[in-house]
């Protein structure tokens, strides 16, 4: 038995000694290195561009604007293709552009011997623009007479729904309803792997990418359709990857180091973003204002959540509208006796396009929800916990949009041992009459999360077994392995139904498109949750085979036969090995007669998607004079189905919290309301949270077990980022008494707070 | 890959002074923790490097037979924190060089470079006010010694010259004995950060009054500064919430913070006034006394 338990991850040797090799360790002789110009205002055409300094310096090849790419708009976000063409992502990028709409556009790009030269001539190419009215803010960009940033205007969607019941009724059911506005900041990714890629035409006239990408196979469709080609002559590689954080669920440079090769005959052309491009002008987390409303019973029944989400998308929409929309379908889970209602409204401005980042709009919208439900609580006199006890989740409610109740649901119990770990009764006590200007507060806050993307999208995932010569089995799956650990806990998933080691199963870990089986991507938690009946199956389908060589081997009836710890074995008599596999493995290729290679191949879609839970309990110590928080004790529980790694599990938890704590006290992107410019588009001035400023994290799994997968897991990949914002300002209000509506909550915004109320 | 057009490997003091002389483009390079950033950053006035780090001189620690401690300008911050003299006798400056950087950085960065930079938020310039620190600087035709008071004359600037080698700090026994010291940097985060505004005070006291006060500020003015008002206002009193309100009130003669979108003039007020409490009484129960 292996699921459950925590082996040695597939690839931790090999990079803790240095040995796995990424995009940027591998070179090819006469690779060429590309460097992008980029736009030195936030709005504007650009009505001259002068590239002849830049190609008189020796060692540049090339330099390519605006007016030398194709004229087909093409879409970026890595979502899965779909049939429904109004279900498409929006396609509004160019490769270069003459209309620059955020600091940092692509307008030209130069391609050199090396990357300085490259460097030295981009800052060369002499652009004039005709400048244009920039929009920076909601507000902005909404406004009646805001310049359009796209020729269709600034608004991209517009949707809302309702579930429950009528929310009206639910209002007049409400003894009390809270309403606050709430705004969340931009956010960006800080994967330690910049984005890299390069791309060259192999003798087969195909079109080869090597791309730091946690979605290969969509990446190649993506390129087809911006380059119009055949999808099939592009062949994506993903080798190793150092963290995307969903900011390589997109399609970044792929599609220009394959329009360069093309360009310059098929030599390898690399693009490598230095760290500064990569936090600016690739995509971001969306600033978000969000209203939200919750009407209660002075019994404590939570009625309506009402929601309205105005989500900044910035320069081009990359994941769109899909993200508000994302978030509130799967918000609906947690609370799901209550009529929710939700609307949201998705719009352009000019700043760095918002695309794909780690939990995907809920941190966002679980900070509004969580801190009006936490308004609701405290308005009808009801502890938080209690009050969030009596509405959360239940096993048997309906937790999703499309009406099911088979999911495990483990939100109570999450509750409940949080509240126990923390001492909240009793803290709650002691901290009721403090003095002085040091206070401490306490503060929790929930969230729901899905499993992947279905009904939105298609769930597809694929496993290839094979079985070797020496007895060992080759993993082949479509699942992208980034960091999350996808490859070790499917191994497990393989070894536990064939009934052999974890040792004995290797990974294929990097992913080619040409060989790999068809699966969408590392995106939405989905990872584990879709591949695991793909692995699954496969694996059930190469124990068959095997068991029925075994049958031809020695004769023994199929049926009494069983595979355990690697051996052939009778399976009522589990000790007694009939035939080690090794030997099997060998007949298996090598008898004249019988035989042949054992494998099995899988494709699955996943028609399910089930709901996760999850809480932050969180202590925090508040500075008034020096407007500082300090968080003495934090807690994250979660139910994510059976664990199948537990210390990778919680290794995904801690990262989690760490960059949750970042969005709650330190991070945001700041941008000038007036020009655009960008003030802190680098990593001194971008305030990640260092090892000094992250606390202790603990944190607990309520295992439950997930009829839908085989294994009884579900999602964990983003869930542990999404909670701490809401209970990191509820313990601040609990604390000092100031409720605070925006993140991060950094001294600025509490000195500004604490002044407002008369604190100092 | 760094755009570098010149870079001189020096053998000697005498021989990195004539390359600083020969080109009036030459910065010298340390541990590198600044000019490499800058230079990383497209920063023409950085192209020419000469290094100094053959100097081994430069890196000494030592105290005389007076007292007098001194520290190279070559000496990581890291070697200045673990040394004995320097704990034993300055643990302001201890305290100030902990909070630059993280240890990577404290490993190769050195003191000489951190206050030749110039920037308004140095972390030891605090330290080196409150020491009043000589600093050593020699060139073809001579060796001066320069206080830190005055070192500084704007953002980026100081008064070193062409041909300006500086080589050490020195710190007077009568400046560090019987003082108690205390720094405080006040930063967005705990480590890789500039000081959004840093404290250092230096106490004396007799018979339980403030018989001198030194109070050095960063990023409260264009260069690092002293705040002649506010140790005024201490003088011959104890340290007390009263005492140190009157600090904070007089303060305000002194300071000129900026207004900026790292931070706005009205918070930085507040923690100008808010650290200089706190660090003044630390320094005072540092030298042994109480609140």
């Amino acid at each position: 038995m292996t699921v459950g338990k925590s082996p040695i991850r597939k690839d931790v040797r090999a990079k803790v000694t240095g040995k796995t090799r990424y995009t940027d360790d591998f070179t090819m002789p006469g690779m060429l290195e590309a460097k992008y110009v980029r736009s030195s205002i936030a709005h504007g055409r650009v009505t001259s561009i002068d590239t002849s300094a830049a190609l008189a310096i020796p060692g540049v090849e090339a330099v390519f604007t605006f007016a030398d790419v194709p004229k087909t708009l093409f879409p970026t976000a890595g979502h899965p293709y779909s049939l429904d063409p109004d279900h498409q992502d929006v396609a509004d990028r160019l490769l270069l552009t003459d209309h620059v709409r955020y600091h940092g556009d692509e307008v030209a790009i130069v391609v050199a011997r090396d990357q300085l030269t490259a460097h030295k001539a981009a800052e060369l190419v002499l652009v004039e623009y005709d400048e244009l009215p920039v929009c920076v803010t909601s507000a902005a960009a909404m406004a009646d007479e805001a310049p359009p940033i796209h020729p269709g205007g600034n608004t991209i969607k517009s949707t809302s729904f309702a579930v429950g019941g009528d929310p009206k009724e639910a209002e007049q059911a409400a003894d009390v309803v809270c309403e606050g506005v709430f705004t969340t900041p931009v956010i960006l990714h800080c994967h330690l792997e910049n984005h890299t890629a390069y791309a060259y035409m192999d003798d087969q006239n195909h079109l080869v990418i090597v791309s730091s990408t946690q979605i290969p196979h969509i990446c190649r469709r993506i390129v087809g359709q911006a380059l119009d080609m055949n999808w099939s002559t592009i062949r994506v590689i993903k080798p190793y990857i150092g963290g995307g954080f969903g900011n390589k669920q997109d399609v970044v440079l792929e599609p220009m180091v394959a329009f360069l090769t093309r360009k310059l005959g098929g030599v390898p052309v690399k693009l490598e973003l230095e760290r500064e491009e990569c936090l600016v002008s690739t995509r971001t987390r969306h600033a978000q204002t969000i209203t939200a409303r919750a009407g209660a019973q002075n019994d404590g029944l939570l009625t309506l959540l009402d929601v309205n989400v105005l989500s900044n998308t910035g320069a081009y929409a990359s994941h769109g509208h899909s993200i508000p929309m994302a978030a509130g379908s799967k918000f609906c889970h947690l609370y799901p006796r209550a009529v929710t209602q939700f609307s949201a409204t998705s719009h352009y401005a000019n700043i760095p396009a918002a695309g794909a980042m780690r939990a995907y709009g809920s941190p966002q919208l679980f900070f509004a929800v969580e801190g009006v439900v936490e308004e609701a609580a405290r308005k009808i006199g009801m502890d938080s916990v209690e009050f969030r006890l009596k509405n959360s989740a239940r096993p048997g409610d309906i937790t999703s949009k499309t009406g099911e109740m088979l999911h495990s649901v483990g939100m109570i119990e999450c509750l409940e041992k949080g509240r126990d770990a923390i001492e909240w009764q009793k803290k709650k006590k002691r901290y009721a009459d403090q003095e002085g200007t040091i206070l401490r507060g306490l503060g929790v806050a929930s969230f729901s999360y899905g499993s992947g993307t279905y009904p939105a999208c298609v769930e597809i995932a694929g496993c290839r077994l094979v079985l070797n010569q020496d007895g060992t089995v080759h993993m082949q799956v479509g699942a992208t392995e980034i960091g999350q650990g996808s490859d070790t806990v499917l191994a497990q998933m393989a070894a536990e139904t064939l009934g052999i080691d974890y040792d004995a199963v290797h990974v294929v870990s990097e992913q080619d498109t040409d060989v790999t089986p068809f699966d969408t991507g590392a995106y939405a938690s989905r990872q584990t949750y879709v591949a695991a009946p793909a692995v699954h199956d496969a694996a059930e389908q190469l124990k068959g085979k095997i068991l029925d060589h075994a049958s031809l081997m020695t004769g023994v009836d199929r049926q009494q036969l069983d595979l355990s710890a690697g051996r052939v074995v009778r399976g009522d008599q589990p000790d007694q090995v009939v035939l080690p596999l090794e030997e099997l493995a060998l007949d298996s290729y090598y008898h004249k007669d019988r035989g042949g290679q054992l494998t099995a191949e899988v494709s699955v879609k996943t028609r399910t998607n089930a709901p996760s839970y999850g809480c932050t309990f969180v202590e925090v110590e508040v500075d008034i004079a020096l407007c500082q928080v300090k968080i003495i004790e934090i807690i994250n529980l979660h139910d994510a189905g059976t664990i199948i790694h537990p210390l990778s599990a919680e290794g995904q938890v801690h990262g989690g919290m760490a960059m949750g704590i970042g969005m709650a006290l330190f991070e945001e992107l700041l941008i000038d309301d007036e020009t655009g410019w960008i003030y802190n588009g680098n990593l001194l001035d971008y305030k990640i949270p260092t090892c000094m400023d992250i606390p202790e994290l603990d944190c607990a799994f309520i295992q439950t077990h997930d009829p839908t997968s085989p294994y009884g897991n579900k999602s964990l990949g983003e869930p542990p980022i999404i909670s701490q914002g809401p209970a990191i300002r509820n313990a601040i209000w609990d604390a000092t008494g100031v409720k605070i509506q925006t993140m991060p909550m950094t001294p600025k915004v509490l000195f500004s707070h604490f002044r407002e109320a008369g604190l100092i | 890959m760094f755009p570098i057009e010149k870079y001189y490997f020096a053998a000697t003091i005498e021989d990195a002074i004539a390359a600083l002389e020969a080109d009036e483009k030459a910065r010298v390079i340390a541990g590198g923790t600044d000019v490499l950033v800058r230079l990383h950053g497209g920063n023409p006035d950085y192209g020419c490097l000469v290094d100094i780090n053959g100097l081994d001189e430069l890196r000494q620690i030592s105290m005389d037979g007076e007292g007098n401690i001194f520290i190279g300008t070559l000496a990581t911050c890291s070697e200045i924190i673990e040394h004995p003299l320097v704990q034993e006798h300055l643990p302001m400056v201890v305290q100030s060089l902990e909070t630059i950087g993280g240890p990577q950085v404290r490993n190769t960065a050195t003191m000489g470079g951190n206050i030749c930079n110039g920037a308004v938020s140095a972390d030891s310039a605090c330290a080196a006010l409150v020491y009043e620190m000589d600093l050593l600087i020699r060139n073809s035709k001579r060796e001066r010694i320069q206080s830190i008071n005055g070192f500084h004359t704007g953002p980026g600037r100081t008064v070193l010259g062409r041909g300006d080698l500086f080589t050490a700090f020195c710190i007077r026994p009568q400046k560090y004995r019987n003082m108690g010291a205390s720094y405080y940097k006040y930063a967005m985060r705990g480590a890789m950060d500039i000081a959004t505004i840093g404290c250092g005070a230096g106490v004396r006291m007799a018979d339980g009054a403030v018989t001198e006060l030194k109070l050095a500020f960063t990023v409260a003015a264009p260069t690092p500064i002293r705040c002649p008002h506010a140790e005024e206002a201490v003088l011959g009193k104890p340290v007390n919430a009263e005492t140190l309100q009157q600090v904070a009130d007089a303060l305000l003669e002194d300071v000129r913070p900026r207004d900026s979108w790292r931070a706005g003039k009205e918070f930085r007020l507040h923690i100008i006034k808010t650290l200089a409490q706190k660090v003044i009484g630390q320094a005072a129960e540092n030298l042994g006394g109480t609140l």
